[in-house]
Protein backbone atom coordinates (compact mmCIF):
# COMPACT_ATOMS: atom_id res chain seq x y z
CA UNK A 1 0.00 0.00 0.00
CA UNK A 2 1.13 3.27 -0.74
CA UNK A 3 -0.49 5.90 0.99
CA UNK A 4 1.85 8.77 0.39
CA UNK A 5 0.71 9.01 -3.45
CA UNK A 6 -2.01 10.26 -4.67
CA UNK A 7 -4.46 7.74 -5.81
CA UNK A 8 -5.84 7.05 -9.38
CA UNK A 9 -9.40 7.08 -7.33
CA UNK A 10 -8.64 10.02 -5.61
CA UNK A 11 -7.37 12.23 -8.96
CA UNK A 12 -11.16 10.79 -10.01
CA UNK A 13 -13.24 11.67 -7.56
CA UNK A 14 -15.51 14.91 -7.02
CA UNK A 15 -16.21 16.65 -4.02
CA UNK A 16 -19.18 18.38 -3.70
CA UNK A 17 -17.63 21.46 -2.25
CA UNK A 18 -20.50 23.45 -2.18
CA UNK A 19 -22.23 20.86 -0.19
CA UNK A 20 -19.80 20.40 2.22
CA UNK A 21 -19.67 24.25 2.60
CA UNK A 22 -23.34 24.08 3.50
CA UNK A 23 -22.69 21.36 6.60
CA UNK A 24 -20.41 23.22 8.20
CA UNK A 25 -22.04 26.86 10.09
CA UNK A 26 -19.25 28.12 11.41
CA UNK A 27 -17.82 28.74 7.85
CA UNK A 28 -20.89 31.20 7.50
CA UNK A 29 -20.17 34.17 9.06
CA UNK A 30 -17.71 37.49 8.38
CA UNK A 31 -14.95 38.53 10.11
CA UNK A 32 -14.07 42.78 10.36
CA UNK A 33 -16.51 42.72 7.76
CA UNK A 34 -15.30 39.79 5.10
CA UNK A 35 -16.71 36.28 4.46
CA UNK A 36 -14.37 34.02 6.48
CA UNK A 37 -11.95 31.76 4.64
CA UNK A 38 -10.70 29.47 6.97
CA UNK A 39 -7.26 28.33 6.61
CA UNK A 40 -6.08 27.11 9.55
CA UNK A 41 -7.61 23.32 9.64
CA UNK A 42 -4.36 21.94 10.37
CA UNK A 43 -4.24 23.60 14.04
CA UNK A 44 -8.11 22.78 14.19
CA UNK A 45 -10.93 22.21 12.12
CA UNK A 46 -14.20 23.19 11.81
CA UNK A 47 -17.29 20.93 12.59
CA UNK A 48 -19.75 19.51 10.30
CA UNK A 49 -24.03 20.08 12.11
CA UNK A 50 -23.68 15.97 11.98
CA UNK A 51 -21.09 16.25 14.74
CA UNK A 52 -22.90 19.21 16.55
CA UNK A 53 -26.03 17.34 16.00
CA UNK A 54 -24.85 14.49 17.83
CA UNK A 55 -22.87 15.50 20.37
CA UNK A 56 -26.48 18.31 20.71
CA UNK A 57 -28.54 15.05 20.99
CA UNK A 58 -26.50 13.02 23.12
CA UNK A 59 -26.12 15.36 25.56
CA UNK A 60 -30.20 16.07 25.18
CA UNK A 61 -31.13 12.52 25.11
CA UNK A 62 -28.97 9.84 25.99
CA UNK A 63 -25.97 11.63 28.86
CA UNK A 64 -25.75 8.89 32.06
CA UNK A 65 -22.39 7.34 32.75
CA UNK A 66 -21.00 4.11 30.30
CA UNK A 67 -20.64 0.47 31.42
CA UNK A 68 -21.99 1.32 35.00
CA UNK A 69 -26.08 1.44 35.07
CA UNK A 70 -28.27 -1.50 34.67
CA UNK A 71 -30.30 2.05 33.77
CA UNK A 72 -31.84 2.61 30.07
CA UNK A 73 -30.01 5.85 29.74
CA UNK A 74 -26.46 4.26 30.68
CA UNK A 75 -27.21 1.47 28.33
CA UNK A 76 -27.79 4.47 25.83
CA UNK A 77 -24.58 6.34 26.91
CA UNK A 78 -22.45 3.09 26.33
CA UNK A 79 -24.04 2.12 23.23
CA UNK A 80 -23.10 5.52 21.44
CA UNK A 81 -19.64 6.06 23.60
CA UNK A 82 -19.11 2.44 21.97
CA UNK A 83 -20.68 3.21 18.85
CA UNK A 84 -17.48 5.98 18.23
CA UNK A 85 -15.22 3.75 19.26
CA UNK A 86 -16.02 0.99 16.37
CA UNK A 87 -16.15 3.97 13.73
CA UNK A 88 -12.95 4.71 14.20
CA UNK A 89 -11.82 0.87 14.19
CA UNK A 90 -13.72 0.80 10.39
CA UNK A 91 -12.01 4.63 9.94
CA UNK A 92 -8.82 3.07 10.63
CA UNK A 93 -9.76 -0.81 9.52
CA UNK A 94 -8.14 -2.17 12.77
CA UNK A 95 -8.97 -5.81 13.35
CA UNK A 96 -10.74 -5.62 16.59
CA UNK A 97 -11.92 -2.57 19.11
CA UNK A 98 -10.03 -3.87 21.74
CA UNK A 99 -7.05 -2.08 19.62
CA UNK A 100 -8.91 1.46 19.88
CA UNK A 101 -8.29 3.47 22.82
CA UNK A 102 -10.10 6.56 23.68
CA UNK A 103 -7.69 9.71 24.58
CA UNK A 104 -7.39 13.31 24.71
CA UNK A 105 -5.69 13.49 21.70
CA UNK A 106 -2.16 12.19 19.53
CA UNK A 107 -0.32 14.01 21.84
CA UNK A 108 -1.73 11.89 25.26
CA UNK A 109 -1.49 8.74 23.03
CA UNK A 110 2.12 9.37 22.12
CA UNK A 111 2.50 9.97 26.26
CA UNK A 112 0.71 6.98 26.52
CA UNK A 113 3.19 4.68 24.20
CA UNK A 114 6.30 6.18 25.88
CA UNK A 115 5.33 6.03 29.03
CA UNK A 116 3.87 2.45 29.38
CA UNK A 117 4.99 0.65 26.09
CA UNK A 118 8.55 2.23 26.67
CA UNK A 119 9.70 3.38 29.76
CA UNK A 120 9.42 -0.08 31.51
CA UNK A 121 11.53 -1.85 28.00
CA UNK A 122 13.89 0.78 27.98
CA UNK A 123 17.27 1.32 29.65
CA UNK A 124 20.89 2.25 28.53
CA UNK A 125 21.88 1.80 25.18
CA UNK A 126 19.05 1.66 23.47
CA UNK A 127 17.31 4.07 20.62
CA UNK A 128 14.37 5.67 19.91
CA UNK A 129 14.46 7.50 16.80
CA UNK A 130 12.53 10.08 15.58
CA UNK A 131 12.39 12.75 12.42
CA UNK A 132 13.57 16.05 12.42
CA UNK A 133 10.08 17.07 11.79
CA UNK A 134 8.04 16.13 14.49
CA UNK A 135 5.09 18.24 15.86
CA UNK A 136 7.09 19.01 19.81
CA UNK A 137 4.18 16.09 20.93
CA UNK A 138 6.17 13.85 19.31
CA UNK A 139 9.56 15.01 20.06
CA UNK A 140 9.25 15.63 23.89
CA UNK A 141 7.47 12.54 25.10
CA UNK A 142 10.43 11.00 24.24
CA UNK A 143 13.06 13.20 25.49
CA UNK A 144 11.12 12.45 28.73
CA UNK A 145 11.27 8.88 28.45
CA UNK A 146 14.84 8.86 27.52
CA UNK A 147 15.37 11.16 30.51
CA UNK A 148 13.76 8.53 32.77
CA UNK A 149 15.56 5.49 31.54
CA UNK A 150 19.16 6.34 30.08
CA UNK A 151 17.91 5.66 26.19
CA UNK A 152 18.90 7.42 23.50
CA UNK A 153 17.13 10.05 21.18
CA UNK A 154 18.53 10.16 17.64
CA UNK A 155 16.40 11.88 14.73
CA UNK A 156 15.98 11.55 10.76
CA UNK A 157 17.31 14.63 9.07
CA UNK A 158 15.37 16.25 6.13
CA UNK A 159 15.97 17.80 3.43
CA UNK A 160 15.36 21.02 1.94
CA UNK A 161 12.43 19.96 0.47
CA UNK A 162 11.51 18.71 3.81
CA UNK A 163 11.74 15.21 2.64
CA UNK A 164 12.92 12.55 5.05
CA UNK A 165 16.22 11.53 3.91
CA UNK A 166 15.85 7.73 3.36
CA UNK A 167 19.73 6.70 3.05
CA UNK A 168 20.15 8.39 6.74
CA UNK A 169 17.07 6.27 8.35
CA UNK A 170 18.56 3.33 6.91
CA UNK A 171 21.96 3.90 8.63
CA UNK A 172 20.23 5.51 11.77
CA UNK A 173 18.33 1.88 12.32
CA UNK A 174 19.88 -0.40 14.14
CA UNK A 175 19.07 -3.14 16.80
CA UNK A 176 19.86 -0.79 19.53
CA UNK A 177 16.60 1.44 18.04
CA UNK A 178 13.90 0.20 20.09
CA UNK A 179 11.33 2.47 19.02
CA UNK A 180 10.57 4.77 15.88
CA UNK A 181 8.44 7.50 16.44
CA UNK A 182 7.59 9.33 13.26
CA UNK A 183 4.67 11.84 11.60
CA UNK A 184 2.19 10.73 8.65
CA UNK A 185 1.86 14.20 7.66
CA UNK A 186 4.29 16.98 8.66
CA UNK A 187 1.94 19.73 10.54
CA UNK A 188 4.66 22.28 9.21
CA UNK A 189 5.36 21.22 5.61
CA UNK A 190 2.70 19.34 4.46
CA UNK A 191 5.15 16.34 3.51
CA UNK A 192 3.28 12.84 3.12
CA UNK A 193 5.82 10.49 4.68
CA UNK A 194 5.84 7.11 3.04
CA UNK A 195 5.06 5.56 6.38
CA UNK A 196 4.47 1.97 5.00
CA UNK A 197 8.24 1.60 3.87
CA UNK A 198 9.54 3.19 6.75
CA UNK A 199 7.54 0.60 8.97
CA UNK A 200 9.14 -2.62 6.94
CA UNK A 201 12.50 -1.58 7.57
CA UNK A 202 12.18 -0.80 11.62
CA UNK A 203 10.39 -3.90 11.89
CA UNK A 204 13.45 -5.36 10.26
CA UNK A 205 15.26 -3.86 12.72
CA UNK A 206 13.31 -5.29 15.66
CA UNK A 207 11.60 -1.72 16.41
CA UNK A 208 8.04 -0.80 16.94
CA UNK A 209 6.82 1.62 15.20
CA UNK A 210 4.38 4.80 16.68
CA UNK A 211 2.72 7.02 14.00
CA UNK A 212 1.38 10.20 14.83
CA UNK A 213 -1.65 10.64 12.40
CA UNK A 214 -3.08 13.93 13.68
CA UNK A 215 -2.45 15.83 10.19
CA UNK A 216 -3.23 12.98 8.29
CA UNK A 217 -6.06 11.26 9.01
CA UNK A 218 -8.31 14.18 7.73
CA UNK A 219 -6.65 13.78 4.15
CA UNK A 220 -5.48 10.25 3.56
CA UNK A 221 -6.95 7.32 3.67
CA UNK A 222 -5.30 5.35 6.98
CA UNK A 223 -5.09 1.72 6.83
CA UNK A 224 -3.42 0.42 10.17
CA UNK A 225 -2.90 -3.24 9.01
CA UNK A 226 -1.75 -2.42 5.48
CA UNK A 227 0.74 0.28 7.18
CA UNK A 228 1.79 -2.39 9.73
CA UNK A 229 1.49 0.80 12.22
CA UNK A 230 2.37 -0.95 15.78
CA UNK A 231 0.68 2.31 16.97
CA UNK A 232 -1.27 5.37 15.29
CA UNK A 233 -2.59 7.66 16.96
CA UNK A 234 -4.93 11.15 16.35
CA UNK A 235 -6.71 13.66 17.50
CA UNK A 236 -10.68 14.41 16.72
CA UNK A 237 -10.78 18.09 16.33
CA UNK A 238 -8.54 18.13 13.42
CA UNK A 239 -10.75 15.60 11.72
CA UNK A 240 -14.46 17.96 12.20
CA UNK A 241 -14.64 16.30 15.24
CA UNK A 242 -15.02 17.17 18.89
CA UNK A 243 -11.77 18.53 21.07
CA UNK A 244 -10.70 16.72 23.91
CA UNK A 245 -10.87 13.25 22.16
CA UNK A 246 -8.61 11.13 19.86
CA UNK A 247 -7.43 7.54 19.24
CA UNK A 248 -4.67 5.04 20.25
CA UNK A 249 -4.71 1.95 18.10
CA UNK A 250 -2.62 -0.41 18.99
CA UNK A 251 -1.73 -4.04 18.40
CA UNK A 252 -3.35 -6.21 20.72
CA UNK A 253 -0.37 -8.19 21.75
CA UNK A 254 1.64 -5.09 22.68
CA UNK A 255 -1.70 -3.48 24.21
CA UNK A 256 -1.88 -6.87 26.54
CA UNK A 257 1.52 -6.59 27.60
CA UNK A 258 1.69 -2.70 28.93
CA UNK A 259 0.62 -2.03 32.01
CA UNK A 260 -2.11 0.41 32.74
CA UNK A 261 -1.27 4.08 32.05
CA UNK A 262 -3.31 5.62 34.49
CA UNK A 263 -4.85 4.05 37.87
CA UNK A 264 -8.71 4.85 38.51
CA UNK A 265 -12.10 3.52 37.84
CA UNK A 266 -12.92 1.89 34.83
CA UNK A 267 -9.78 0.33 33.60
CA UNK A 268 -10.21 -2.38 36.52
CA UNK A 269 -12.10 -5.38 37.39
CA UNK A 270 -11.25 -6.21 40.91
CA UNK A 271 -9.89 -4.15 43.16
CA UNK A 272 -9.27 -4.70 47.22
CA UNK A 273 -6.33 -2.31 49.28
CA UNK A 274 -4.26 -4.97 48.34
CA UNK A 275 -4.35 -5.50 44.86
CA UNK A 276 -6.40 -4.89 41.40
CA UNK A 277 -6.95 -6.81 38.39
CA UNK A 278 -7.12 -4.81 35.22
CA UNK A 279 -9.84 -4.74 32.99
CA UNK A 280 -9.83 -6.07 29.87
CA UNK A 281 -8.50 -3.83 26.67
CA UNK A 282 -9.38 -1.44 25.66
CA UNK A 283 -10.51 -0.66 29.05
CA UNK A 284 -7.61 -0.93 30.66
CA UNK A 285 -6.35 2.20 29.65
CA UNK A 286 -9.60 4.26 30.26
CA UNK A 287 -9.00 5.66 33.76
CA UNK A 288 -12.14 7.97 34.93
CA UNK A 289 -15.17 8.41 33.52
CA UNK A 290 -14.38 9.21 29.74
CA UNK A 291 -15.08 11.95 27.43
CA UNK A 292 -18.38 10.10 26.09
CA UNK A 293 -19.89 13.34 24.63
CA UNK A 294 -16.53 13.50 22.88
CA UNK A 295 -16.62 9.74 21.78
CA UNK A 296 -20.03 10.44 20.36
CA UNK A 297 -19.12 13.33 18.19
CA UNK A 298 -16.07 11.76 16.89
CA UNK A 299 -17.68 8.70 15.64
CA UNK A 300 -20.18 11.17 14.08
CA UNK A 301 -17.08 12.99 12.00
CA UNK A 302 -15.41 9.70 10.96
CA UNK A 303 -18.79 8.20 9.69
CA UNK A 304 -19.16 12.23 7.92
CA UNK A 305 -15.75 11.64 6.31
CA UNK A 306 -16.08 8.38 5.36
CA UNK A 307 -19.70 9.52 3.51
CA UNK A 308 -17.53 11.23 1.61
CA UNK A 309 -14.62 9.50 1.11
CA UNK A 310 -11.09 9.96 1.89
CA UNK A 311 -10.56 9.56 -1.91
CA UNK A 312 -12.84 12.57 -3.02
CA UNK A 313 -11.53 14.72 -0.25
CA UNK A 314 -8.03 14.01 -0.91
CA UNK A 315 -8.57 15.03 -4.64
CA UNK A 316 -10.63 18.24 -4.08
CA UNK A 317 -7.55 19.78 -1.23
CA UNK A 318 -4.83 18.39 -4.02
CA UNK A 319 -6.22 20.58 -6.66
CA UNK A 320 -6.60 23.40 -4.32
CA UNK A 321 -3.32 22.66 -2.59
CA UNK A 322 -2.07 22.62 -6.26
CA UNK A 323 -3.59 25.97 -7.01
CA UNK A 324 -2.34 27.20 -4.29
CA UNK A 325 1.47 26.13 -4.81
CA UNK A 326 1.19 27.51 -8.37
CA UNK A 327 0.23 31.07 -7.22
CA UNK A 328 2.81 30.99 -4.61
CA UNK A 329 5.15 30.36 -7.10
CA UNK A 330 4.15 33.40 -9.49
CA UNK A 331 4.13 36.07 -6.63
CA UNK A 332 6.88 37.72 -6.27
CA UNK A 333 8.71 37.63 -2.96
CA UNK A 334 7.31 34.84 -1.54
CA UNK A 335 8.85 31.44 -0.79
CA UNK A 336 7.34 28.31 -0.02
CA UNK A 337 8.80 26.32 3.23
CA UNK A 338 8.23 22.84 2.68
CA UNK A 339 7.92 21.46 -1.31
CA UNK A 340 8.26 17.68 -0.87
CA UNK A 341 6.89 15.43 -3.71
CA UNK A 342 4.49 13.81 -1.85
CA UNK A 343 2.06 17.08 0.05
CA UNK A 344 -1.28 17.23 1.80
CA UNK A 345 -2.91 20.60 2.64
CA UNK A 346 -0.44 22.58 3.98
CA UNK A 347 0.93 26.03 2.62
CA UNK A 348 3.97 27.47 4.65
CA UNK A 349 5.22 30.19 3.03
CA UNK A 350 7.46 33.48 4.12
CA UNK A 351 7.28 37.11 2.16
CA UNK A 352 10.53 38.65 1.68
CA UNK A 353 10.80 41.35 5.08
CA UNK A 354 7.41 40.69 6.38
CA UNK A 355 7.37 38.80 9.54
CA UNK A 356 4.59 36.20 9.89
CA UNK A 357 3.01 37.99 12.60
CA UNK A 358 1.96 41.10 10.50
CA UNK A 359 1.03 39.18 7.56
CA UNK A 360 -1.47 36.95 10.09
CA UNK A 361 -2.78 40.11 11.09
CA UNK A 362 -2.99 41.66 8.55
CA UNK A 363 -4.78 38.51 6.40
CA UNK A 364 -7.14 38.28 9.59
CA UNK A 365 -8.25 41.76 8.66
CA UNK A 366 -9.22 40.75 5.15
CA UNK A 367 -11.22 38.01 6.29
CA UNK A 368 -8.21 34.87 6.15
CA UNK A 369 -7.27 33.17 9.26
CA UNK A 370 -4.48 31.46 8.60
CA UNK A 371 -1.55 29.92 11.63
CA UNK A 372 1.25 32.50 11.99
CA UNK A 373 4.51 31.29 14.14
CA UNK A 374 7.01 27.83 14.50
CA UNK A 375 3.57 25.22 14.63
CA UNK A 376 4.86 23.80 17.38
CA UNK A 377 7.41 22.28 14.93
CA UNK A 378 11.18 24.31 16.10
CA UNK A 379 13.22 22.30 14.83
CA UNK A 380 12.02 22.14 11.25
CA UNK A 381 11.98 26.24 11.73
CA UNK A 382 15.67 26.04 12.97
CA UNK A 383 16.35 23.48 10.04
CA UNK A 384 14.74 26.32 7.22
CA UNK A 385 16.61 28.93 9.51
CA UNK A 386 13.58 30.93 9.78
CA UNK A 387 11.94 31.42 13.33
CA UNK A 388 8.93 31.01 12.04
CA UNK A 389 5.87 31.04 9.00
CA UNK A 390 2.74 31.93 7.89
CA UNK A 391 0.63 28.35 6.99
CA UNK A 392 -2.11 28.03 4.94
CA UNK A 393 -3.95 25.10 5.68
CA UNK A 394 -6.64 23.30 3.91
CA UNK A 395 -9.47 21.14 4.74
CA UNK A 396 -12.27 19.72 2.84
CA UNK A 397 -14.66 22.33 2.51
CA UNK A 398 -11.68 24.81 1.27
CA UNK A 399 -12.17 25.89 -2.61
CA UNK A 400 -10.05 27.90 -5.20
CA UNK A 401 -11.60 31.24 -4.57
CA UNK A 402 -10.55 31.12 -1.33
CA UNK A 403 -7.31 30.88 -2.40
CA UNK A 404 -7.40 33.65 -4.52
CA UNK A 405 -8.52 35.83 -1.04
CA UNK A 406 -5.80 34.19 0.41
CA UNK A 407 -3.49 35.89 -2.14
CA UNK A 408 -5.44 38.86 -2.21
CA UNK A 409 -4.85 39.39 1.20
CA UNK A 410 -1.01 38.62 0.53
CA UNK A 411 -1.14 41.54 -1.99
CA UNK A 412 -2.76 43.72 0.84
CA UNK A 413 0.21 42.68 3.12
CA UNK A 414 2.76 43.42 0.53
CA UNK A 415 1.06 47.01 0.07
CA UNK A 416 1.17 47.58 3.87
CA UNK A 417 4.79 46.58 4.28
CA UNK A 418 6.94 47.65 1.15
CA UNK B 1 -13.68 47.03 13.01
CA UNK B 2 -10.33 48.05 13.86
CA UNK B 3 -8.37 50.36 11.58
CA UNK B 4 -5.51 48.74 10.16
CA UNK B 5 -4.00 51.75 10.52
CA UNK B 6 -4.16 52.43 14.39
CA UNK B 7 -1.84 49.03 14.71
CA UNK B 8 0.36 49.87 12.21
CA UNK B 9 0.83 53.43 12.18
CA UNK B 10 3.39 55.08 9.56
CA UNK B 11 6.18 55.84 12.75
CA UNK B 12 6.02 52.18 13.20
CA UNK B 13 6.95 51.10 9.72
CA UNK B 14 9.50 53.83 10.26
CA UNK B 15 11.16 51.72 13.63
CA UNK B 16 10.57 49.12 11.57
CA UNK B 17 12.43 49.18 8.61
CA UNK B 18 15.18 51.58 10.38
CA UNK B 19 15.02 49.76 13.88
CA UNK B 20 17.42 52.93 16.37
CA UNK B 21 20.05 51.32 18.64
CA UNK B 22 20.24 48.48 16.79
CA UNK B 23 23.17 45.81 17.17
CA UNK B 24 25.23 44.92 19.94
CA UNK B 25 26.52 47.19 22.79
CA UNK B 26 29.83 45.52 23.24
CA UNK B 27 30.56 47.63 26.94
CA UNK B 28 27.53 46.36 28.00
CA UNK B 29 26.94 45.80 32.16
CA UNK B 30 23.64 44.71 31.66
CA UNK B 31 22.06 42.34 29.18
CA UNK B 32 18.98 40.16 29.23
CA UNK B 33 17.85 37.90 26.35
CA UNK B 34 13.50 37.75 25.96
CA UNK B 35 11.89 35.26 23.64
CA UNK B 36 8.00 35.42 22.62
CA UNK B 37 7.36 31.82 22.47
CA UNK B 38 4.26 32.15 20.49
CA UNK B 39 5.44 34.14 17.47
CA UNK B 40 9.35 33.08 17.69
CA UNK B 41 10.54 36.14 18.67
CA UNK B 42 13.79 36.83 20.41
CA UNK B 43 15.75 40.34 21.74
CA UNK B 44 18.98 40.71 23.23
CA UNK B 45 18.89 43.55 24.99
CA UNK B 46 22.36 45.48 26.24
CA UNK B 47 22.87 48.39 28.68
CA UNK B 48 25.05 50.48 30.47
CA UNK B 49 24.14 51.73 33.45
CA UNK B 50 26.41 53.93 34.81
CA UNK B 51 27.11 54.59 38.81
CA UNK B 52 24.59 56.77 39.18
CA UNK B 53 21.99 54.39 38.05
CA UNK B 54 21.51 56.28 34.52
CA UNK B 55 20.88 54.69 31.19
CA UNK B 56 24.24 55.73 29.71
CA UNK B 57 23.29 53.65 26.51
CA UNK B 58 20.86 50.96 25.36
CA UNK B 59 20.77 48.70 22.16
CA UNK B 60 18.94 45.48 20.96
CA UNK B 61 19.19 42.86 18.22
CA UNK B 62 17.23 40.26 17.48
CA UNK B 63 14.01 39.55 15.01
CA UNK B 64 10.52 40.00 15.53
CA UNK B 65 7.81 41.39 14.15
CA UNK B 66 7.50 45.19 12.99
CA UNK B 67 5.38 45.89 16.38
CA UNK B 68 8.23 43.79 18.65
CA UNK B 69 10.89 45.63 16.57
CA UNK B 70 9.50 49.15 16.56
CA UNK B 71 8.27 48.77 20.21
CA UNK B 72 11.91 47.75 20.93
CA UNK B 73 13.46 50.52 19.20
CA UNK B 74 10.88 53.07 20.22
CA UNK B 75 11.64 52.31 23.91
CA UNK B 76 15.79 52.43 23.25
CA UNK B 77 15.48 56.19 22.58
CA UNK B 78 12.90 56.45 25.64
CA UNK B 79 14.79 55.05 28.18
CA UNK B 80 18.26 56.13 26.90
CA UNK B 81 19.64 58.94 29.72
CA UNK B 82 16.76 57.60 31.95
CA UNK B 83 17.45 56.24 35.40
CA UNK B 84 16.72 52.97 36.04
CA UNK B 85 14.22 54.05 38.58
CA UNK B 86 12.25 55.84 36.15
CA UNK B 87 12.89 52.55 33.75
CA UNK B 88 10.24 50.81 36.18
CA UNK B 89 7.61 53.79 35.92
CA UNK B 90 7.84 53.89 31.66
CA UNK B 91 7.67 49.92 32.13
CA UNK B 92 4.20 50.04 34.32
CA UNK B 93 2.85 53.16 32.31
CA UNK B 94 3.87 51.17 29.08
CA UNK B 95 2.29 48.04 30.05
CA UNK B 96 -0.73 49.93 31.35
CA UNK B 97 -1.18 51.49 27.90
CA UNK B 98 -0.66 47.76 25.85
CA UNK B 99 -3.08 46.10 28.34
CA UNK B 100 -5.94 48.54 27.50
CA UNK B 101 -5.86 49.42 31.48
CA UNK B 102 -5.16 52.92 31.04
CA UNK B 103 -3.18 55.46 29.61
CA UNK B 104 0.06 56.75 28.97
CA UNK B 105 1.27 58.60 31.71
CA UNK B 106 2.33 61.86 29.64
CA UNK B 107 3.79 63.65 32.94
CA UNK B 108 7.00 60.62 32.45
CA UNK B 109 9.03 63.13 29.85
CA UNK B 110 9.19 61.59 26.50
CA UNK B 111 6.31 59.17 27.02
CA UNK B 112 4.08 60.25 24.40
CA UNK B 113 6.28 59.12 21.72
CA UNK B 114 5.39 55.46 23.08
CA UNK B 115 1.46 56.03 22.73
CA UNK B 116 2.05 55.20 18.88
CA UNK B 117 1.94 51.65 20.17
CA UNK B 118 -1.58 51.83 22.07
CA UNK B 119 -3.01 49.91 18.90
CA UNK B 120 -2.00 46.92 20.19
CA UNK B 121 -4.63 46.37 22.85
CA UNK B 122 -6.98 46.11 20.27
CA UNK B 123 -5.23 43.23 19.41
CA UNK B 124 -5.53 40.70 22.22
CA UNK B 125 -2.26 38.09 20.14
CA UNK B 126 -0.16 41.18 19.64
CA UNK B 127 0.22 42.38 22.78
CA UNK B 128 3.05 40.33 23.96
CA UNK B 129 4.66 41.59 20.38
CA UNK B 130 5.09 45.08 22.56
CA UNK B 131 5.52 44.45 25.58
CA UNK B 132 8.59 41.76 24.85
CA UNK B 133 11.28 44.52 24.69
CA UNK B 134 10.14 45.96 27.80
CA UNK B 135 9.78 42.98 29.86
CA UNK B 136 13.49 42.35 28.47
CA UNK B 137 14.90 45.37 29.57
CA UNK B 138 13.23 45.06 33.19
CA UNK B 139 14.88 41.66 33.30
CA UNK B 140 18.08 43.62 32.64
CA UNK B 141 17.82 46.44 34.87
CA UNK B 142 16.50 43.82 37.39
CA UNK B 143 19.71 41.25 36.82
CA UNK B 144 17.58 38.17 36.66
CA UNK B 145 19.74 35.46 34.48
CA UNK B 146 16.66 33.70 33.25
CA UNK B 147 15.63 34.56 29.48
CA UNK B 148 12.31 36.65 29.80
CA UNK B 149 9.43 34.53 27.65
CA UNK B 150 6.28 36.44 27.33
CA UNK B 151 4.22 32.72 28.01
Amino acid sequence: MEANALTANAAAAQLDVERVRGEFPALHQQVHGKPLVYLDSAASAQKPSAVIEAVDHYYRHDHANVHRGVHALSERATNAYEGGREAARRFLNAESVSEIVFVRGATEGINLVAQSYGRPRLGVGDEVLITEMEHHSNIVPWQLLCEQTGATLKWVPIDDRGELLPDEYQRLLSDKTRIVAMTHVSNALGTIVPVHDMVVQAHAAGAVVVIDGAQAVPHVDVDVRAIDADFYTFSGHKVYGPTGIGILYGKHALLEAMPPYQGGGEMIKYVSLERTVYNDLPYKFEAGTPNIAGAVGLGAALQYVKGYGLDAIAGHEHRVLEYARQRAESTPGMKLIGTAAHKASILSFEIDGIHPHDIGTVLDHEGVAVRTGHHCAMPVMQHFGVPATARASLAMYNTQAEIDALFAGIDKVKEWFN
Amino acid sequence: MNDLRELYQEVIFDHNRNPRNFGKLEAANRHAEGFNPLCGDELTLYMIVDKSGIIADIRFEGHGCAISKASASIMTETLKGKSVADAHAYFDSFHAMATGDDDIDTELPDAEKLEVLSGVRSYPARVKCATLAWHTARAAIDGGSDPVTTE
